[in-house]
């Protein structure tokens, strides 16, 4: 808008300050990116083995090895089945919210998904290992009974509920609000011509839902499930709280009934091993992987909801649901 | 089941009849309701089971006033007593230097994003950042202020360090929050001041800022109860100390969620299982109180479209 005098020293000054403070955003985000390579570049030019296909986390000593390759494995099948859980939970709930609860219960119930999101990720993870993972014992039993035979539900022996599948039920239930929240403000938007048209035509509820609501929500819930993902692929302290941590020993398990190590929950887990510059390097190192996955993530949900849909003219909304859904912390 | 539905044949026959649509059309309608109203259900069970549980495992110690005004010096895992003051108030001062850094810049972003940059190249792309900032793990955000404040300039691990890192948290919320405000402001307003020959910045300080106030407190708000309870940056960025330090640049500051981690593991013990709950009840509470004040800001000060 370029209504009003300008060219006032206190336009200018105030201008100054406003273009500033969004350059600095630009700036911080460069800065995040710049020095966590900067730190890496020196460790992993010293790393003596494959940096992503290795799975050694040996990074102190002289003859420094480390590799991501476990931790990445353990990151994304972890997220992946959190993400297979909360996403249909999340579109029923956004679907009973917008279409199926009562009027004066809607905004109640959003309420109180959203109060999930506002539950610190600490309380998550301590619940989750204390109460939760104990009635998942006959759940892990169950699976593997049935699909042992696949490397990724062989449980190895004893009964322990510290594995990946449990994290990734805490991480589903964390993300929930995130996918939600995005898909509501979706759902609602559906135009009511499209509604009406397809009961007029005689179709049940759950068929008008199919017909119009699902197919003009499409990009906005896939979108919000890669916010959902980018979340769960950072999180920290919950993971930490609930994975065991394998024995240096013990042969590598690729298993989800498993322990493991996620990036987040490595590197705050040896957050007191940060003592040398190599060992430090090499944290930074994997945190920069798990910055640009994030990133990678993030962007595409935002591709896809710029570029694809009628998610696209409403964007803006949207991100408005998911910042007002990032209560919950890492 | 089969037998219940055999006896009531008319039942069935009658919500065909009524709605005139065949069994299968309708036992889908029926089926996808029954998934939909589960999902709901099954959504609620871990916010009721993780505040059940917090809240009786965890309200007696809050009843004392011990646990409001003492630290916990000198008082071991096995021993009762002491309170969460210095945690309560490491959490708070460290929240408040945050919100101090994070909130002009945020205030500042927006009003460039609405009222300066609208519609260029320049703004898109702090749009787009803005979201990749939103999506920064906290561990990463941590590890980057690791890497300038204690790798490159040598600074020891304090409080400070931590609300750096928590100011990359906080102000994506705040930023986007004020923003959609601002854009709710009419632009009648703006142009009536205008009019009267009032300069841009003064119209943007005097009457869009103050007409979007109560959305960018509720922003605030929001981002504060984000940055409340991470517990990943405290972890990395400044030890626990059980001793009251309410300086953030000299030592080691005790925080809610540090307090947490730092008798978690040794749950056996009852003093230390009950100082756990109590100080993730506190933790909820502060949380909470701060959200619904929140939305409370937001319901009585919204912007009234003409």
């Amino acid at each position: 808008m370029e209504l009003g005098p300008v060219g006032h020293l206190g336009d200018r000054l105030f201008s100054g300050f406003a273009h500033g403070s969004g350059g600095l955003v630009v700036l911080i985000v460069a800065f995040v990116g710049i020095f966590l390579l900067a730190l890496a570049i020196p460790a992993l030019a010293d790393d003596k083995s494959s940096f992503l296909f290795s799975r050694i986390w040996e990074p102190g000593g002289d003859d420094p090895r480390f590799g991501i390759a476990a931790m990445f494995y353990t990151t994304v099948i972890s997220s992946i089945i959190a993400m297979l859980i909360a996403v249909p939970i999340a579109i029923g709930v956004a679907l009973f919210i917008t279409y199926y609860s009562p009027k004066r219960l809607a905004q109640p119930v959003a309420y109180a998904v959203d109060l999930l999101a506002a539950v610190p990720s600490i309380i998550y993870g301590l619940w989750g290992i204390l109460f939760f993972a104990p009635i998942l014992l006959p759940v892990i039993n169950g699976l593997s009974d049935a699909l042992g035979w696949i490397p990724l539900f062989e449980k190895p022996p004893g009964d322990n509920v510290g594995v990946v599948f449990t994290a990734s039920v805490v991480l589903a239930i964390m993300i929930l609000p995130v996918v939600t929240a995005i898909s509501r403000e979706i759902f609602a938007q559906t135009p009511i011509a499209h509604r009406e048209g397809a009961l007029a035509l005689g179709a049940t509820k759950w068929e008008m839902i199919r017909m119009s609501v699902l197919p003009y929500g499409r990009s906005g819930v896939v979108s919000a499930s890669m916010l959902g993902l980018g979340r769960a692929l950072g999180e920290t302290v919950a993971v930490l709280i609930i994975l065991s941590v394998p024995n240096g020993n013990d042969p590598w398990n690729s298993s989800i009934f498993a322990g493991g190590e996620t990036f987040a929950s490595k590197i705050a887990n040896n957050a007191a091993e940060f003592d040398s510059p190599e060992k430090t390097g090499a944290y930074i190192a994997a945190g920069l992987v798990l910055f640009v996955v994030t990133f990678l993530v993030n962007s595409a949900a935002r591709i896809i909801v710029d570029r694809s849909g009628p998610g696209g003219r409403r964007s803006r909304r949207n991100r408005r649901a998911g910042a007002a859904a990032q209560g919950a912390s890492s | 089941m089969t037998a219940i539905t055999e006896n009531k044949p008319a039942y069935d026959g009658q919500a065909l009849d009524l709605t005139g649509k065949s069994g299968a059309r309708a036992f889908k309608n029926t089926l996808a309701t029954v998934l939909i109203v589960l999902a709901f259900v099954i959504a609620m069970i871990p916010l009721l089971w993780i505040l059940g549980t917090v809240i009786s495992k965890g309200y007696h110690l809050l009843l004392s006033a011990d646990w409001w005004s003492q630290s916990q010096r000198g008082i071991t895992v096995r021993r009762q007593g002491g309170g969460a003051y210095h945690a309560i108030m490491g959490t708070l001062i460290m929240s408040l230097i945050t919100a101090v850094i994070a909130v002009p810049i945020a205030v500042l972003g927006a009003v460039y994003l609405v009222e300066y940059g609208k519609g260029t190249k320049a703004a898109r792309v702090v749009s787009f950042m803005i979201d990749i900032l939103t999506g920064v793990p906290s561990i990463v955000a941590a590890l980057f202020i690791y890497a300038v404040w204690i790798t490159i300039f040598g600074f020891n691990r304090v409080g400070f360090a931590v609300s750096l890192s928590l100011v990359l948290l906080m102000l994506p919320v705040v930023l986007r929050s004020t923003e959609e405000m601002l854009k709710l402001v009419p632009d009648e307003l703006r142009e009536a001041s205008y009019a009267l020959g009032v300069p841009k910045w003064k119209t943007i300080m005097k009457v869009v800022v103050p007409t979007a106030f109560g959305g960018i407190v509720t922003g605030v708000m929001l981002g504060l109860a984000r940055v409340m309870g991470e517990t990943a940056p405290l972890l990395i960025l400044v030890g626990y100390s059980k001793n009251i330090n309410l300086n953030p640049f000299n030592g080691f500051m005790g925080a809610l969620p540090t307090m947490i981690n730092q008798d978690r593991t040794e749950l056996a013990l009852q003093p230390a299982a009950d100082r756990v709950w109590a100080a993730a009840l506190t933790l909820i509470l502060l949380v909470l109180v701060l959200n619904v004040l929140a939305r409370l800001v937001a319901r009585f000060s919204a912007i009234k479209s003409k």
